[in-house]
């Protein structure tokens, strides 16, 4: 039998001056099921604790009701009371007659009415309350990072300060990323490596971080706090542990007609390879595409040269098991493919290149080694003309509906470059818009036009074509209203960005969103921006959305705080406000799991006894109560209504909408 | 004539409101310090997201003599729960159409977004939703099902 007490709150007049507590804790004495009922001035106060505190010892009670404000105000502070009591915090339940009831009706009749109803309202649900222990998890305290460029490392580095150990897996042979291959960066123009270059020997140095090149995540099990992870360490062909990075064996091979493709294909590189000079780790790598030995058994001459016996054909792809509390996904980007936009010609000619490819050709240690050669016939280029938003803001299918963000920047940062280097360059850029919101930058672009006089010309490009060994850019200027042609020389393609595709993959196993582009999707647009929906998960870099390296880092170091605050716990509670599908009526249909942002449903084979000796074995939903966030969007879509929200249940809300509507 | 009207003076409709936990019933409470008033038949059910409601609950409340069901979410896209409020969306545009073949009246249900900002939209939509079901008095579709219950019971 039941034993709810009742305490209304006058909230000093706030409640008392429009409903008639007295009358309302009168009314609900003859509830069934109601063994105490009182008013008190203000009940979240010392002694008003006491008065709840004092009930449920002397009248055994098993349920509390408190009309008094929002629950979103008291509700912890009452449950806390109960609990203190020895009452379990779930069963109490607030009716909220301040917010819904007395601030808002002036007509003392109509609101004491109402109150009764509310109240009689949180009776009949916490009738049906069951009591809830929040569940504790233990967090492995140690963090894995997805992807190291410079969002992967930033993070990496930060969880390692807090003296947490940290895993990048890395799928190229070194970490660096994107930024590795930029020449100079804005808004100041310092140059890429000087600033990155530091920071990947410190990870390289860190006692706590553990870096997984040429490796990749195959398999992802368990939660937050909890993931058990298989990684696939593919075969380097040369032992990490010996290579010096002398590169010897990079001189005597000769397969020499590999893809650079830290180049961006622009020359070529042998079979035994380090993607560059300041790689980490600096050890050298087979591309089993392009080594005769791999291919057909004769060569074996790296082996032969090598004085540290680190190469070894025979080598083969490990997985490795490892477990982690948190993971930040950090995988990033790549150009999009423009091949399908004839109207640029840049499959046909060598001279139409990307602005990433223009990075490599301005690069020191680039192809040509920092002067800026064009492709065809290695000649300095006398007029340049870019083109912005080449596949980006592009409803066609051959582009991308969004802004890719940093191509007006970093376009307004080459045609600096070229115009401070070479001034007897022409350099011309075809616009739509320029943005170029954030510190400095529209400044930045502003010292584009006005001291390097670049000509930016407003308008879309519509061809460009071949004309004598001429590049012939033809396009529209907006301003003059005017057709215009630009004879060019070489002509850079500000190509619009995508997320690396594997992201679609790591996505799958860790249940996390992805949005029509391919970005992941945060767990909130504006207030979790770091975190992905599924918990423990953390998103960093362009992967989550377009951004340049100021804003990858700030998110990399978010996620770094995020995680570090995961970890330092030692358990995690857990809402016991879950769902929870009841075995006996659940078919196994798969439909509550389709529904899941979460991915806190999983399907286990559970034996059941038929009677007669006889058992049978069944597919039934599980869900991860450490995951699960309650929301209840699954026990609406399970057909054979077998799903239900503890402390939310079917029952409950039922018998609230029967009480309401009593008539 | 005469009488009718007379009779829809007297009858108070009953209006059951489903809020979720972090926008709409935030919405109300903000309502409420900002003493923005609407109709006291508005009673709200609160529930951790709207897409906990279950086409049951709706049937239930109507089954039971409600005469409007309202629901309340965040705006698309600030779902707490990410999508929850999509599914609500659907759910509800189609168990609304459904209702209305069966005679419960396309304007006694209603899905609307309100933010915990939007104390002034949560007390102005409670005003115009309760200003129709008014018009529209008793719902006294489903009351054959009320007898035969109470029979039962
Ligand atoms: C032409 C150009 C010029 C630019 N210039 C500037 C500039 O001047 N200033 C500026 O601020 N920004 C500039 N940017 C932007 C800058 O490059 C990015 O902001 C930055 O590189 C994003 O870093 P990231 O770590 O998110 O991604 P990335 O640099 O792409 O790093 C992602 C890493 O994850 C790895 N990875 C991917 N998938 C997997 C997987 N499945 N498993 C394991 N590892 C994986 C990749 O191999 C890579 O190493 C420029 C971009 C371009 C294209
Ligand atoms: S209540 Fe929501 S979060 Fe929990 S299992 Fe169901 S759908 Fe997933
Ligand atoms: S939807 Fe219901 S019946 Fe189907 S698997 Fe989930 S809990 Fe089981």
């Amino acid at each position: 039998m039941q034993r709810i007490g009742v305490f209304i709150c006058w909230c000093g007049s706030n409640i008392a001056a429009t409903v008639d507590v007295e009358r309302v804790s009168e009314a609900i004495k003859s509830e069934p099921g109601v063994v105490f009922s009182a008013n008190y001035q203000y009940m979240c106060s010392e002694n008003g604790q006491q008065l709840l505190r004092n009930a449920i010892k002397e009248y055994h009670l098993t349920g509390v009701v408190v009309g008094s404000c929002s629950p979103r105000m008291h509700e912890a502070t009452f449950r806390k009371a109960a609990e203190a009591e020895g009452l379990n915090p779930y069963m109490v339940e607030i009716a909220n007659i301040r917010e819904h009831c007395s601030w808002i009706h002036k007509d003392r009749e109509e609101a004491t009415e109402k109150a009764i109803i509310l109240v009689r309202t949180a009776i009949a649900k916490v009738k049906l309350n069951a009591p809830l222990t929040a569940g504790e998890s233990p967090v492995t305290k140690r963090a894995l990072v997805i992807g190291g460029g410079i969002a992967g490392i930033q993070a990496a580095l930060d969880i390692a300060e807090a003296g947490f150990e940290v895993d990048i897996v890395e799928k190229n042979p070194t970490i660096g990323g994107r930024m590795a291959q930029l020449d100079k960066t804005f808004p100041t123009l310092d140059c890429a490596a000087c600033i990155l270059t530091p920071k990947m020997v410190d990870c390289a140095q860190s006692d706590k971080i553990d870096i997984l090149t040429y490796s990749e995540v195959e398999d992802v099990k368990g939660f937050v706090g909890n993931f058990k992870v298989k990684i696939r360490r593919k075969a380097r062909f040369v032992d990490e542990t010996k290579c010096t990075g002398c590169k010897i064996c990079m001189d005597n091979c000769p397969s020499k007609k590999g893809l650079n493709e830290f180049n961006m294909n622009l020359n070529n590189r042998p079979a035994i390879y380090i993607p560059f000079a300041q790689a980490i780790p600096n050890v050298a790598v087979i591309d089993p595409e392009q080594c005769l030995k791999l291919k057909s058994g004769k060569c074996g001459l790296c082996q032969k040269k090598c004085g540290v016996g680190a190469i070894d054909y025979t080598m083969t792809d490990k997985i490795i098991e490892r477990e982690y509390g948190a993971i930040v996904v950090a995988t990033g980007f790549r150009p999009i493919n423009i091949d399908k936009f004839n109207e640029y010609g840049y499959s046909e000619n060598k001279d139409v290149i990307t602005s990433l490819e223009l990075e490599r050709l301005m690069n020191a240690a680039g192809p040509t080694n920092g002067v800026l050669l064009r492709p065809s016939d290695n000649t300095h280029p006398k007029v340049i003309t870019f083109i912005q938003c080449v596949g980006s803001r592009d409803l066609t299918d051959c582009g991308k509906p969004y802004c890719s963000k940093i191509c007006c920047m970093y376009t307004a940062k080459h045609a600096m470059l070229i115009r401070e280097k070479y001034p007897d360059t022409e350099v011309h850029v075809f616009y739509i818009d320029v943005r170029c919101p954030g510190k400095n930058y529209d400044e930045f672009y502003r010292r584009a036009c006005e001291q390097y006089g670049v000509d930016y010309i407003k308008g879309m490009v519509g061809k460009v074509y071949n004309q004598n060994g001429k590049l012939m850019v033809q396009g529209s200027n907006l301003i003059e209203n005017e057709q215009v042609t630009i004879p060019s020389d070489l002509v850079v393609l500000a190509t619009a960005i995508e997320p690396e595709p594997s992201v679609r993959k790591i996505a799958t196993l860790l249940t996390a969103s992805i949005d029509t582009n391919n970005f992941l999707t945060e767990a909130h647009p504006k207030l979790k921006p770091v975190e992905s929906p599924t918990a423990g998960v953390y998103l960093a870099g362009v992967c989550q959305g377009p951004k340049d390296i100021p804003e990858t880092v700030s998110q990399a170091s978010a996620c770094a705080a995020k995680v570090i605050g995961l970890l330092v716990k030692d358990s995690l509670k857990t809402n016991p406000c879950v769902a929870q599908s009841d075995e006996s009526m659940c078919n196994g249909c798969s439909q509550c799991a389709n529904v899941c942002a979460y991915g806190a449903i999983t399907y286990i084979d559970k034996e059941f006894r038929l009677g007669g000796g006889k058992t049978e074995t069944r597919r039934v939903a599980y869900v991860n109560p450490a995951v699960c966030q309650g929301c209840g969007a699954c026990t609406v879509t399970c057909p054979s209504g077998a799903m239900d929200l503890k402390g939310f249940a079917s029952k409950q809300i039922m018998s609230e909408v029967e009480e309401i509507c009593r008539k | 004539m005469q009488e009718v009207t007379e009779q829809k003076k007297e009858y108070v409709p009953t209006i059951v409101a489903f809020c979720c936990n972090w926008c709409s019933y935030a919405g109300a409470d903000l309502a409420g310090s900002s003493r923005l008033t609407y109709p006291a038949n508005v009673k709200i059910i609160r529930v951790p997201c709207s897409c906990r409601v279950n086409p049951m609950f709706v049937l239930k409340a109507f089954q039971r003599g409600a005469d409007g069901v309202i629901l309340c979410g965040c705006h698309p896209g600030d779902c707490h729960y990410v999508t929850g409020n999509y599914y609500t969306r659907r759910r509800m545009s189609l168990l609304f159409s459904f209702l209305n073949y069966m005679g419960i009246e396309k304007e006694r249900t209603r899905v609307e977004w309100v933010s915990a900002a939007e104390g002034a939209k949560f007390s102005a939509v409670m005003n115009d939703f309760a200003k129709k079901i008014n018009e529209l008095g008793e719902n006294k579709r489903l009351q054959d099902l009320r007898v035969k219950e109470e029979r039962d019971e």
